[in-house]
């Protein structure tokens, strides 16, 4: 936001600048900008068939892998240890031996694992989005005793790594006897300080004059929360469920600390596991670990924008 | 009068109405267990026993002589060294995807997929493609001998202790280098005023020079933002890929701060012992935050 402040700042500078140099001054600057542009398009374009040659190998070096992990995934377990193969064999599927895919789910409760994660990362979701929505609400808009340093308390814990409080955290849980059950993998995941942050800057963005004329109208103030302040707020509430549905499927740690029957396991535990008994074949790791990755890739390819939105929303990984 | 002290009340029941789910979740998840954390890291308790043993600054006298912390907080600092070849990495990308050039949008989202994907299936991808014999890394280093007419060899990348790390590096670079970082680099370089190119351009700038002097100095915000932002990331990094490729090994080679942390509290049950540990990372963080806020003056910085 600083820097968009800047950027309108430099704007209306250069404007200054530029009406208030002198006509042929100017036209000298320009005359010897476009002469310098124009001096050499041969090296120029030469210039960027090798930028956009380098950019292209970078971008194979970044796809190999996954090729590789596709080719894998297809390949009958024999082939992948094949000798001499030309180097492309490595690269592109050979076969496409789906069966690979079908034998991970009979091989180790991938389903199950599967069915978990989707639970699991829902929950988490759907109820991380919800609270923060509502705190950020009433830090943002309403005024209550107390609110001011109630919120100081979420920014001060907002550096305090995870590390710090997940020891005490599992010990509360064996206390309550939550330990190996959903309630453990879900609810500590749910309340984010982050998300509350985030959402409270930006309602405060917000313009007021649409709550106040329904305030005048006698609105309560959930239905202006739910009729105006979410609706408004939907590229927000979009970056905040994906960035958390992501943590959450991709987490490893919690699960393993919390969970100890094959039942509950999430697929990132369920994949450490597979490896755990099946680190010889290759073909099903690479298929299970595709499985793992092709819900993310969609949601991310569909949701593309609020990816790089969310990013320059603010430093996401604070 | 009597109305507005009404509605205050009514506000103000609405407000808490608001908060308590979150602050409920946030008092039993966050704040209690932070402040027990503290406590915990003065205690020794192993779950087992009767009860925590009051032991004073043991746990911490003890932090200063274990060997093993020494040798992971190493391995923590040498790993990061993926910081600033990822960052270079992310600069020059994002220059060349500020070219305007063809193809720029898919570019970004192949350079985007690493960081996306990011995550247990990938450490397993990665431990494959190292693996010694049929990994794909060696063959292909086998495979470019042979058209050299040279029997060239792959080293035992995971299994040897030389070489755990540089792998651990060369795959980070590959997972961070077209992320999150790029596209702030990217945002930066949009926001750098054109005149200023213009004005160097007029004093005969070259393309070196222009970048020295104009785009540099103009995106340090960002540099320093994602340079605190790494750092802070870096000392907590390690875990996953360290859990799912090497165990941590070869010889402990591969063991961050926070697999030290989750060995001494889950595998070990030293609970007290792990919670020092959380608090001395803590403190490191919170260094680092503090020159963050120096720099900023506010906790998150807005692009």
């Amino acid at each position: 936001m600083g820097n968009h402040i800047d950027q309108l700042i430099q704007e209306e500078m250069r404007q200054e600048i530029a009406a208030s140099a002198s006509r042929s001054k100017r036209k000298v600057v320009v005359k010897a900008v476009t002469e310098l542009k124009e001096k050499s398009p041969l090296k120029l374009r030469l210039q960027r068939g090798a930028l956009f040659l380098a950019l292209l190998v970078g971008a194979v070096s970044m796809a190999a892998p996954f090729l590789w992990m596709i080719s894998t995934s297809l390949a009958e377990t024999g082939q992948v240890f094949a000798e001499n193969r030309p180097w492309w064999q490595e690269w592109l599927p050979m076969s496409f031996y789906w069966q690979n895919y079908v034998k991970v789910w009979a091989v180790v409760p991938f389903a199950q694992f599967y069915l978990n994660s989707i639970f699991v990362s829902l929950c988490i979701t759907f109820g991380q989005v919800a609270t923060s929505a509502m705190a950020a609400y009433a830090f943002a808009r309403l005024s209550f005793p107390g609110r001011d340093k109630i919120f100081f308390g979420y920014l001060a814990t907002m550096m305090i790594p995870g590390a710090v409080t997940m020891i005490p955290v599992f010990i509360l849980l064996r206390h309550f006897g939550w330990i190996d059950t959903y309630k453990a993998l879900i609810l500590p995941g749910i309340f984010s300080a982050y998300g509350t942050f985030m959402l409270r800057q930006f309602f405060l963005t917000l313009p007021k004059e649409l709550e106040d004329a329904a305030k005048i109208d006698g609105c309560s103030y959930f239905k202006i929360f739910w009729h105006i302040i979410l609706p408004l707020s939907k590229p927000a509430l979009a970056t905040l469920t994906t960035f958390t549905f992501m943590g959450a499927w991709m987490n490893l740690m919690w699960p393993l600390i919390v969970v100890n029957t094959h039942t509950k396991y999430t697929l990132p535990v369920g994949l450490a596991y597979f490896q755990g008994v099946h680190g010889t074949d290759w073909t099903l790791l690479m298929a299970a670990s595709m499985m793992m990755i092709l819900p993310i890739l969609l949601v991310f390819i569909f949701n593309q924008r609020f990816f790089v939105e969310g990013i320059k929303l603010a430093g996401i990984k604070g | 009068m009597k109305n507005g002290l009404k509605d205050k009340t009514k506000e103000m029941i609405a407000a808490y109405g608001f908060l308590m789910p979150n602050l409920l979740g946030f008092l039993l998840f966050t704040s209690i267990p932070v402040l027990a954390s503290l406590c915990l890291s003065f205690v020794k308790w192993d779950l087992l026993s009767d009860g925590p043993q009051f032991a004073g600054l043991k746990n911490f006298f003890e932090l200063l002589k274990d060997p093993f912390f020494g040798k992971y907080c190493w391995n923590t600092l040498v790993l990061m060294a993926a910081i600033p070849l990822s960052m270079a990495g992310s600069l020059l990308l994002a220059i060349a995807l500020n070219q305007k050039l063809k193809g720029t949008t898919v570019f970004r989202t192949i350079y985007f997929l690493p960081t996306i994907c990011s995550g247990v299936a990938i450490f397993m991808l990665w431990r494959l493609m190292y693996n010694a014999n049929s990994g794909l890394l060696n063959s292909m280093i086998a495979q470019f001998g042979d058209m050299l007419g040279l029997r060239l060899i792959g080293p035992n990348w995971l299994t040897d202790e030389a070489w755990a790390k540089p792998a651990f590096i060369i795959m980070n670079v590959w997972q961070s280098v077209g992320g999150y970082n790029m596209i702030l680099y990217l945002a930066a370089l949009q926001g750098v005023p054109r005149d200023l190119y213009e004005a160097a351009e007029i004093d005969g700038a070259n393309s070196w020079q222009k970048f020295w002097n104009v785009t540099w100095p103009q995106i340090s915000p960002t540099t320093f933002f994602i340079a605190t932002m790494s750092l802070i990331g870096g000392f907590q990094a390690g875990f996953d890929q360290a859990y799912m490729m090497t165990g941590g090994g070869p010889n402990g080679s591969t063991t961050t701060i926070i697999y030290y942390i989750f060995n001494n509290a889950f595998e070990w049950y030293r609970m007290g012992y792990a919670a020092a540990i959380s608090w001395v990372l803590f403190l490191i963080i919170f260094a680092i935050t503090v020159v963050k806020w120096r720099f900023f003056g506010k906790v998150v910085h807005y692009t």
